[in-house]
């Protein structure tokens, strides 16, 4: 999977599980809980989506990686390198 | 096998459910009853349909919010504001000796009515209102502390006391006389700061959208299947025994029975009984069909706290029934778009569970009927009569509430101590629903995806 398409799995997940954000205007280098608003469960949400989806296991020490959508990407990039979008 | 079973197909198992299942747990729900619901439940009577439990959904927040229980709780279920379709209250009341404070779903109209009631105390209550909202009430390390002490530092004259208290209590309390401070903080919330509002069909169509989305994502229900034991080996659960004698195979069981109801179901009791005492905390309600809307008669409110001692007394009365204090409820006066099809007052007042539980069959309906009544005549003093417009009326006890939910006492607000964490002396046996501690109806389901998010699906502890 591409970078463009992880970020597009991601949007899709936040999607779900923050329906009434607006994701148009979501800037890639601002943390996810300044532009939502965003809890610990909703974090342990996108790490179990992510799980659902494509198997990823993300240890709870990398959740600091989750912190924006551009070190998202960056952190999935390797982990999702032979899925398919 | 299954990943999980859990006992109950109450508001707060049916949320773990939820949570399990979309995540592709193999769960399953065992219920005793022959129907979902618990304490929130629904029957069918002489052709009319009547709730359990639910008098309003606390915790109203318009559609769209982001923060808040209501929003969190729909996020975590994959559910739209539309599916609950809550309707807000027309506004409510704790009327005292004297003195009524009204309240709506605006915190600031019940603001200024402490102000101009209380001219004295409106300082130390905006203090108070500060503290509570700071106050992380999900926070499951929270130490019990008395809520009174607190709310008396801030609050000197103890009719306001009383009064704050007194529909915070009604509809939450398990203790009596004070509340934990975290608990108090959940039920302001939740009442005050946040307010009520009702579905239109009433609690059925919560329970329905809970049931599609938990059977949608997978989730298996088995009702007519009470648990005879809680089965373990070497400190670790393995399964449940249902009372047919078949044994279904478990990695861990959540159990929304209730803390002292759970203890006694496990095949190996805990080391110590101390922490699970039941509650005794109970009501007695009843509920009137009415051939007029109880707006008809002059009666706009949609809930009446009423308490006519000179202190508001919250405990098991040594009388059958307390009959100075009581809720007056009215599910017609919603914001409803269209009517309710029928007028329905529900009066609730606290009883004494043992007195309830002990009669012998042949005077318990001759003793409800009476106590009907009685309830009805204390109730007036803060409602228009309505009593020539009655067209049928029923009631029910702690004994009734204990028949259909097994709560020991007919305690709808479970045991006094709260077990937090939801953890026991069992390695993968979880409680989670009333005795875990988040009350009100959001909070009942709060209490099954926590519970779910913190033991079941963190990655850590998968």
């Amino acid at each position: 999977m591409s970078a463009d398409q992880i970020r597009q799995v991601v949007m899709k997940i936040l999607c779900r599980i923050a329906p009434d954000n607006d994701l148009t205007a979501l800037k890639d280098e601002v943390p996810f809980r300044e532009q939502m608003e965003l809890d610990s469960m909703d974090f342990l949400d996108i790490v179990m989506e992510l799980r659902k989806l494509y198997r990823v296991q993300i240890p709870e020490e990398d959740y600091g990686f989750l912190n924006t959508m551009a070190s998202t990407v960056q952190y999935l990039i390797p982990k999702l390198q032979t899925a398919t979008a | 096998m299954y990943d999980t079973i859990i006992i109950g197909a109450g508001l707060s198992g049916l949320a773990a459910g939820i949570r399990l299942a979309y995540y592709e747990r193999p769960v399953c729900i065992v219920e005793k009853h022959t129907t979902i619901g618990g304490l929130n439940s629904f029957y069918r009577l002489r052709k009319r349909d009547h709730d359990v439990g639910l008098h309003a959904v606390t915790n109203y927040a318009k559609p769209g919010t982001k923060t808040g229980p209501l929003s969190k709780l729909l996020r975590q279920l994959r559910l739209r504001w539309e599916d609950f379709d809550l309707t807000p209250q027309c506004g409510s009341s704790v009327a005292f000796p004297g003195i009524t404070l009204r309240f709506t779903n605006e915190f600031a109209f019940f603001e200024q009515q402490v102000a101009e009631m209380f001219p004295s105390q409106i300082d130390g209550f905006r203090r108070l209102v500060s503290q509570i909202q700071q106050h992380d009430e999900l926070n499951l390390a929270n130490r019990e502390s008395s809520a009174r002490e607190i709310v008396s530092r801030e609050i000197t004259d103890p009719l306001l006391v009383d009064m704050i208290f007194c529909p915070l209590m009604f509809y939450g309390s398990p203790t009596a006389h004070d509340m934990d401070f975290t608990q108090f903080v959940i039920m302001f919330k939740a009442i005050f700061l946040e307010g009520f509002a009702r579905p239109h069909e009433g609690v059925r169509l919560i329970m329905r959208k809970m049931i599609q989305q938990y059977r949608k994502f997978g989730g298996e229900l088995r009702l007519r299947s009470g648990v005879k034991r809680i089965l373990s080996n070497g400190g670790k659960v393995t399964g449940v025994e249902l009372e047919s004698g078949e044994v279904l195979e478990a990695k861990h069981v959540v159990s929304s029975a209730g803390s002292a109801e759970t203890m006694r179901m496990c095949d190996v009791p805990p080391p110590e009984q101390e922490p699970y005492q039941p509650g005794a905390v109970s009501f007695v309600e009843t509920i009137f069909s009415l051939d007029v809307m109880p707006s008809d008669l002059g009666h706009n409110e949609t809930i009446i706290f009423y308490n006519d001692n000179e202190r508001f007394v919250y405990d098991a009365p040594t009388e059958p029934i307390d009959l100075r204090s009581g809720i007056i409820c009215s599910p017609n006066n919603f914001q409803y778009d269209k009517p309710l099809d029928e007028g329905r007052v529900r009066i609730t007042a606290l009883a004494n569970p043992d007195y309830w539980m002990n009669l012998p069959q042949d005077e318990y309906v001759a003793e409800k009927d009476a106590w009907t009544n009685r309830i009805v005549e204390s109730a007036l003093r803060f409602m228009p009569d309505f009593r020539s417009h009655v067209i049928d009326t029923d009631a029910f006890t702690p004994r009734t509430i204990t028949k259909f939910t097994s709560h020991f006492n007919g305690a709808v607000y479970g045991a006094p101590h709260k077990i937090r964490t939801g953890t026991t002396h069992l390695d993968n046996l979880f409680l989670c629903g009333t005795d875990q501690g988040f009350l009100g109806i959001i909070g009942s389901m709060l209490s099954g995806i926590t519970i779910a998010n913190l033991h079941l699906l963190k990655p850590t502890s998968a």
